[in-house]
């Protein structure tokens, strides 16, 4: 008896006594143990809470066919591990080589196994605080001035243990399967539990209800033994090769489009599942009909009674029976565990399958609640890779920033350089980061003018939707002005309703970088941080508000920006136009006769030369640079020049300047190769 | 009336003469004065003659008289006589009779009055020659008042002659008389017309005529075929002078086109006589009518400024030709042939304008305008010296054999192999690494086979993981690993010497403790340690006695500080005294050894922080009187102190050297830098001499150049001597300010080079419907230039035409260079394969 009551007394306390975190995380999957990683990284008191026994639980059911649509791919022609991860859409971020997906698996399309077994390792090798065998089933708030954000989250899993966290971080992805009801949906198999095994649907005819890649990989799999598949869907369906995005229907799913188009037997059609209207006959076919004739007739009478579409419209399209019907309709975000005081709410239209967010990716009703993942798609649907891991992990981190800055006083890393870097410095990120890259968009980076110009910070991956919190968010000041670096489509480009492959769709030249349509880096200039209104304001499609000036760097087809005179030059004479100055590079010689013929220095000759760090050059190089008219030559075999005053007078950088005339040699090696 | 003509026109290489050189006469021998019978008996027929009369001087014609007089001559040139005609007391005749005909003079031509001029008509030389000219020149010269008057007579000239058309804004001026002069000449050539009348110049296509300014045109209505249009016109550029109305009227005279089928060196066309460059458009036989019509629509651009000749390639054997399309020839002798490759008439044009500039001082303005144009074509053209001399260089295989390439794996191991790993972090792609990496690799063979260094270099692009982790955020970027431990960055100059020297002395630590007195002594010799021998280096030698360990703490960090740059040596055995005995000074002290210790100079340490130390150890080794060059004068800059320096051709004379020590020496040693230059060493010396002086002396010169306040630069008498007195009352009276300066150095910004693209203005201009921003702007912003609007343009004879036709949009290749791309001028885009 002692004991029985021991044990009660030690459940009730249990229950009353509250387990407290800093952060809780529910969710082991990819971003949990994603923000778990960068909690663990920089010391914070964190636990993540996973139901399941093992991480990535919903890759262990899904998808159901084990193919994964992120890509592997392990080889890129290049050793830069920051540029490959803008071709690794399956690994975490994190400082061990070994947790890099291609250590996983070969196969460019991963088996969805691959990816559980490395959630584990990231979650074991890491050794992350997850606590498995934990559902979160309640979340509610307890108010209290003394915490972070003015109240506590309580927590309450399966057992009715409760936990206390200051900031809670939702990670549970989107797991609720969508459902339609309509009468006879009862007869609708679900993509969750439908047999993945060929042979089940040997000479049947299969109605497939969605247009995903879940849809889409269904009948994939069943294609070539069934007698012919239909997939019916409200929209229309849009190739992600249209839209640049991912989530669309991806090419290696689309088998079922060749077929239809190839007029063998298979189809698609376009219609509101809501009006829709199964029955099933007495030898267990389903028909297809409409709502609306089963509402205006006799429940009780039989199947012979009901009119069918085809009794009027003889050829109707979906008038041949099915033996199955599959729903394939995706998931959504589960919204029941939290309390009403949270103020969770879905988003709108087709992002209600979403929780509200901001920017920031902090919730919209409650302060210190973070969506993470794929849950927190609403801020870039259909347009970037928010929803997934190789965009997440980036938002992830982000998240992560903010969090250090707002309740740790650690500012938004940042490195310091002088202005002679600016160039280098964008050139360098646009050409291998992949966060840029991936979170086109979405996630930019930011450069912090110094007074005067003369040095720059520089922020890397900032949520560019909260760029008007720039200062509070990150703990850096911006009072002198900034350019934001970002990555963009051309913005009438993709579409579903696009031809992306018209002719002539490229840009090659850098003047008109500005009409470029594939993925290129953008930089902004503003001369002041735009305000909340002003993001507010900004034209519908446009990542920013208006800036003081632009610069697109012209689409490259091999996204490597680092051309001297396509890429670079442009970028130089822009940057130099909004600070007002000369960024070019001088040999110690220049800089020499500018010490002695002017009384200010470019920036180049200032903070280097001047602090004894002035370029030599070899006598090659220098030779080059007299032989293109950007140096002169002033040695003496050069004297006779001298006696001719106006040949060659005025100052070097006249010189500079003149050698206007240019000898364009690429010409005749154009023009020879034509003729 | 043809025979006076003919006698005019062959007067004209003498009116040249008159009018370039002024000859001096004695003017009151020109005139002549006679009775009334003398002068109506002389009077010839075809003769003109201009006669006053006077009765007794009248006292108010005197100033009048004086100009006539002073005209006499002027008038003469042009076979007038002036005569002033004596009338006695008692003669009543026509001329002598009348009060008011002594108010007139009166131009006869032989016997005949031709006009009589009221004298207030005649108030200068100008006024008098201008009417007279006027007057006899009265079919050569038309003038009108209406705007039909002109077109009448233009009309008439079609097919037939030019028009030269003066607008004068009042008849007797300096203006006037240069256009009446000009039809003394040219009036049998060219129909001259004259007006007062601002409106008539509306016409001419002025819309906003400067009314007080002359004006000529030359209107080419010889050539002019459509009669319903007017003659295309030729304003001219310069004032209303008689040389420039000559020199433009010549200019119109010569061929539109020149074709010329010889060496253009050997060329000499009526342009380059006066002075004006000359266009050559390189021709060939199968784009001959083309290239005739360029040469033509490229002539009447430039017609008056410069003259243009149609070279055939296929009769002149040059190669030079086969890759250009444009020639220049200025008129500057000496001057090689530019040869050059355009792509538009426009920049013909744009070449020709700017050079003529060079020599004429325009309002600075205006210069501005043209620069803007001018730039706005040039934004593509690479003008990083840094980056084209890489650019260029790229081809060339660098040897890098010697250099360790590290990678993300083989980093750390590698530097533990070697005892010093020399590493440079760069990127790939980033040009200021690139040209590092060139001197690198000299510096890899300069070391070849030193034991215990090894070079490495890291591609940060291709391994950006070691380089965060070792927190290289800028490239290029060396340091020295010693051991994989601890490392020291290179801070120095980006030159192979400069880094030679210092992985040379950092291998040696630093301060380097000596055991011994011997080695003390061996060390201010430069012979200890033996690896460094070799070096020229100036040795620092820290005498501590046991107590003073602090000072020896400090020395060691400042050691830490300037390793690679200095040796330092430090000793502080029982025996130090005796050392610092030797040299007479107490430890702590510094001893300091220039050049293998000729001179040890001891210096007590006062000081005890490191920086301090560090701070006097660069002060100390700096030269009293240095040879200033292209890699030490950073460390003279960082004094800030005004500079006096020798500019020498060559080594510098024993006892200017000796004076100028002596001045580095004395008592103002704390204001200035006393240096010298040697413009052989350093040529770039000269460009600087050529930025303060227009015309460069011969050196030896003594310059004072204030860098860092005001920027003014004085030169020192070159008469005087250089001696230590002369210099210093010099430098009395500049700090007087009893002196002016030679030149001051600009005090310009450095902005822009060059405009960016505006993107922003393209994308409102293009996609107007986007609410970009608060509407005002969209009115104003002016469409961009479509390109290649003009015809004209692809008439040009230069090989991308070809290319143009001949290439398919679809061939080429997205992300070649944009010049590629460039050919194809409406085609802005183009898709890959």
């Amino acid at each position: 008896l002692s004991l029985a009551l021991y044990a009660g007394s030690l459940c009730a306390a249990s229950s009353a006594a509250f387990l407290y975190h800093d952060y809780c995380i529910i969710g082991a999957g990819p971003s949990g143990l994603q923000v778990a990683y960068f909690l663990q990284q920089a010391g914070r008191d964190y636990i993540v809470f996973e139901r399941s026994h093992a991480p990535g639980s919903f890759f262990a059911l899904y998808p159901r066919h084990r193919k994964l649509i992120s890509i592997n791919k392990q080889y890129t022609g290049k050793s830069n591990s920051e540029f490959n991860l803008r071709h690794d859409w399956n690994s975490l971020l994190s400082h061990d080589r070994r947790l890099l997906f291609r250590h996983y698996s070969r196969d460019f399309f991963p088996n969805a196994d691959a990816m559980v077994h490395y959630l584990e390792d990231f979650a074991s090798m890491l050794k992350l605080q997850v606590q498995y065998n934990t559902a979160i089933i309640h979340v509610t708030l307890e108010k209290d001035e003394q915490a972070w954000n003015g109240h506590y989250f309580l927590l309450t899993d399966q057992d009715r243990q409760n936990y206390k966290c200051s900031s809670l971080l939702v990670a549970t992805g989107t797991w609720v399967p969508n459902v339609v009801n309509f009468p006879g949906s009862e007869y609708v198999e679900g993509y969750e539990t439908v047999s993945i095994n060929p042979e089940d649907f040997a000479g049947q005819t299969v109605l497939i209800l969605g247009r995903g890649n879940s849809a889409f990989e269904t009948a994939e799999n069943i294609l070539g033994v069934t007698n012919f598949i239909h997939m019916v869907s409200r929209s229309r369906v849009r190739l992600s090769w249209a839209t640049h995005y991912v989530g669309d229907l991806r090419a290696i799913n689309n088998g079922l489009l060749d077929t239809y188009q190839l007029k063998s037997l298979d189809g698609l059609l376009e219609g509101d599942l809501e009006d829709l209207a199964i029955v099933k006959d007495k030898k267990g076919k389903l028909h297809i009909t409409l709502r609306f004739y089963l509402e205006n007739r006799n429940t009780s009478a039989g199947i012979d009674s009901i009119i069918l579409p085809q009794d009027e419209l003889d050829n109707f399209a979906t008038r041949a029976p099915y033996d199955r019907v599959i729903r394939c309709l995706g998931w959504k975000f589960d919204f029941s565990i939290y309390n009403r005081s949270l103020r969770l709410m879905p988003g709108k239209g087709n992002k209600k399958k979403y929780p509200q967010i901001k920017p920031s990716y902090e919730s919209r009703g409650t302060r210190g609640l973070f969506i993470l993942g794929t849950a927190s798609h609403s801020v870039d649907f259909r347009k970037s890779a928010g929803g997934f891991i190789h965009g997440f992990r980036y938002t992830t981190r982000a998240v992560h920033r903010l969090l250090e800055n707002r309740h740790h006083g650690v500012p938004w890393p940042s490195t310091v350089y002088p202005i002679t870097q600016l160039t280098n410095s964008i050139i360098k990120r646009v050409n291998e980061a992949s966060g840029l890259y991936q979170m086109f968009s979405v996630l930019a980076d930011i450069i912090l003018l110094r007074e005067n110009a003369t040095a720059f910070e520089y922020l890397e991956e900032y949520p560019v939707g909260v760029l008007a919190e720039l200062e509070t968010q990150t703990g850096r000041r911006a009072p002198n002005g900034l350019f934001v670096v970002i990555m963009e489509y051309g913005r009438n480009f993709s579409g579903a309703d696009k031809d992306v492959f018209y002719y002539n769709r490229a840009v090659g030249e850098a003047q008109h970088a500005w009409q470029s349509n594939f993925l290129h880096p953008v930089i902004y200039y503003y001369k002041h941080l735009p305000t909340e209104r002003e993001m507010k304001l900004r034209p519908p499609d446009w990542p920013l508000p208006r800036p003081d000036a632009v610069h697109h760097i012209v689409e490259d087809f091999l996204t490597d920006w680092t051309a001297p005179n396509a890429h670079v030059l442009p970028l130089r004479r822009f940057l130099e136009n909004c600070l007002s100055t000369d960024l070019r590079n001088f040999f110690a010689e220049s800089c020499f006769f500018f010490a002695f013929t002017r009384q200010k220095l470019p920036p180049f000759c200032q903070q280097g030369y001047v602090g004894m760090q002035g370029l030599l050059g070899s006598e090659g190089l220098r030779r080059h640079a007299v032989e293109a008219g950007l140096l002169e030559d002033y040695a003496p075999r050069d004297f006779s020049g001298d006696k001719t005053p106006d040949s060659r007078e005025g100052s070097q950088d006249q010189l500079l300047r003149d050698h206007a005339i240019p000898v364009r040699p690429l010409q005749h090696l154009v023009n020879a190769k034509d003729e | 009336m043809s025979a006076r003509k003919g006698r005019w026109v062959s007067s004209f290489s003498f009116l040249l003469f008159w009018a370039s050189s002024i000859p001096r006469r004695g003017s009151a021998r020109l005139l002549q004065e006679l009775s009334p019978q003398e002068y109506f008996g002389s009077l010839q027929a075809g003769r003109a003659s201009l006669a006053y009369f006077s009765r007794n001087a009248s006292p108010g014609a005197q100033p009048f008289l004086e100009q006539i007089e002073n005209s006499a001559e002027a008038l003469q040139d042009y076979g007038i006589s002036v005569v002033k005609v004596n009338c006695p007391k008692e003669d009543v005749s026509r001329y002598c009779g009348k009060e008011n005909t002594l108010r007139k003079a009166y131009l006869f031509r032989g016997s005949m009055l031709i006009r009589e001029f009221p004298t207030d008509a005649l108030f200068d030389v100008n006024s008098i020659v201008a009417n007279v000219l006027f007057a006899l020149l009265f079919n050569e010269v038309k003038y009108v008042e209406t705007l039909a008057d002109l077109q009448n007579i233009e009309n008439a000239l079609k097919g037939r002659a030019n028009m030269v058309f003066a607008y004068v804004p009042a008849t007797g001026t300096a203006e006037h008389r240069a256009v009446m002069e000009a039809a003394f000449v040219y009036g049998t050539v060219h129909q001259f017309v004259l007006t007062t009348e601002a409106t008539l110049l509306r016409d001419t296509g002025d819309d906003e005529p400067d009314v007080a300014s002359a004006r000529l045109l030359f209107c080419h209505c010889q050539r002019a075929t459509d009669l319903a249009q007017p003659c295309r016109r030729t304003a001219m550029g310069q004032a209303l002078t008689m040389l420039n109305i000559h020199r433009h009227l010549k200019l119109m005279g010569a061929p539109l086109v020149t074709e010329v089928a010889e060496d253009p060196e050997k060329v000499s066309t009526v342009h380059l006589q006066l002075g004006l460059p000359l266009v050559f458009i390189l021709s060939q036989k199968e784009t001959y009518e083309a290239d005739r019509r360029t040469a033509e629509f490229v002539a009447w651009q430039l017609l008056g400024k410069a003259g243009v000749a149609l070279l055939s390639r296929d009769l002149v054997d040059l190669n030079i030709l086969l890759k250009s399309n444009v020639a220049l020839k200025t008129p500057d002798e000496g001057v090689p042939v530019k040869y050059l490759v355009l792509e538009d008439t426009d920049e013909v044009i744009t070449l020709v304008e700017d050079k003529s500039k060079v020599g004429q001082i325009q309002e600075e303005e205006e210069e501005e305008e043209d620069e803007d144009e001018k730039q706005n074509n040039n934004q593509d053209i690479q003008d990083d010296q840094v980056v084209e001399a890489v650019a260029r260089d790229k081809k060339r295989e660098l040897p890098l054999e010697q250099i360790l390439v590290l990678t993300e794996e083989t980093f750390h191991s590698a530097l533990l192999e070697a005892a010093r790993t020399v590493v440079l972090f760069y990127a790939s792609w980033e040009a200021v690494s690139l040209a590092v990496l060139r001197s690198y690799a000299e510096v890899a063979d300069h070391l070849k086979g030193t034991q215990g260094v090894s070079l490495a270099q890291v591609n940060c692009w291709d391994w950006p993981g070691v380089c965060t982790k070792e927190n290289v955020t800028q490239f290029p970027t060396i340091r020295i690993y010693e051991k994989g431990e601890r490392w020291v960055m290179y801070d120095g100059m980006w030159g192979t010497e400069e880094l030679t020297s210092f992985i040379m002395l950092s291998r040696v630590s630093c301060p380097l403790k000596l055991a011994t007195i011997e080695e003390a002594e061996g060390y201010l010799r430069g012979e200890f340690p033996s690896e460094l021998s070799s070096y020229h280096h100036t040795s620092v030698l820290g005498v501590f006695s046991m107590a003073t360990s602090e000072a020896r703490k400090a020395f060691e960090e400042a050691g830490n500080i300037l390793s690679g740059h200095v040796t330092m040596g430090m000793y502080f055995e029982d025996d130090a005294l005796a050392l610092s005995r030797k040299y007479a000074v107490s430890p702590p002290a510094l001893l300091l050894a220039r050049s293998g210790g000729q001179s040890v100079e001891g210096i007590a340490l006062s000081k005890q922080s490191a920086q301090d130390m560090v701070r006097m150890i660069r002060y100390e080794l700096l030269d009293v009187f240095p040879e200033i060059t292209v890699q030490n004068l950073p460390r003279y800059l960082q004094l800030r102190k005004p500079f006096l320096i020798l500019f020498s051709d060559g080594d510098i004379g024993e006892m200017e050297s000796k004076e100028m020590l002596k001045l580095a020496k004395g008592r103002p040693r704390q204001a200035f830098v006393a240096c010298w230059l040697n413009l052989k060493k350093t040529p770039v010396g000269r460009g600087v001499l050529k930025v303060y002086f227009a015309t460069v002396p011969s050196p030896p010169l003594l310059l004072w150049v204030n860098l860092h306040a005001g920027g003014r630069v004085f030169q020192f008498p070159s008469e005087q001597t250089v001696t230590e007195m002369n210099v210093l009352s010099w430098l009395e009276r500049l700090k007087a300010g009893l002196e002016s300066p030679s030149s001051t150095l600009s005090e310009e910004d450095w902005k822009p080079p060059l405009p960016a693209y505006d993107f922003l203005q393209m994308m409102e201009t293009a996609v107007p419907e986007v609410p970009l921003h608060p509407s005002h702007r969209h009115g104003d912003t002016p469409v961009p230039k479509s390109p290649g609007g003009d015809t004209t343009v692809r008439e040009e004879p230069s090989q991308e035409t070809k290319a143009e036709k001949g290439g398919s949009p679809g061939r080429d290749l997205r992300g070649t260079a944009p010049r590629l791309a460039a050919r194809e001028k409406q085609g802005k885009r183009h898709s890959e394969l």
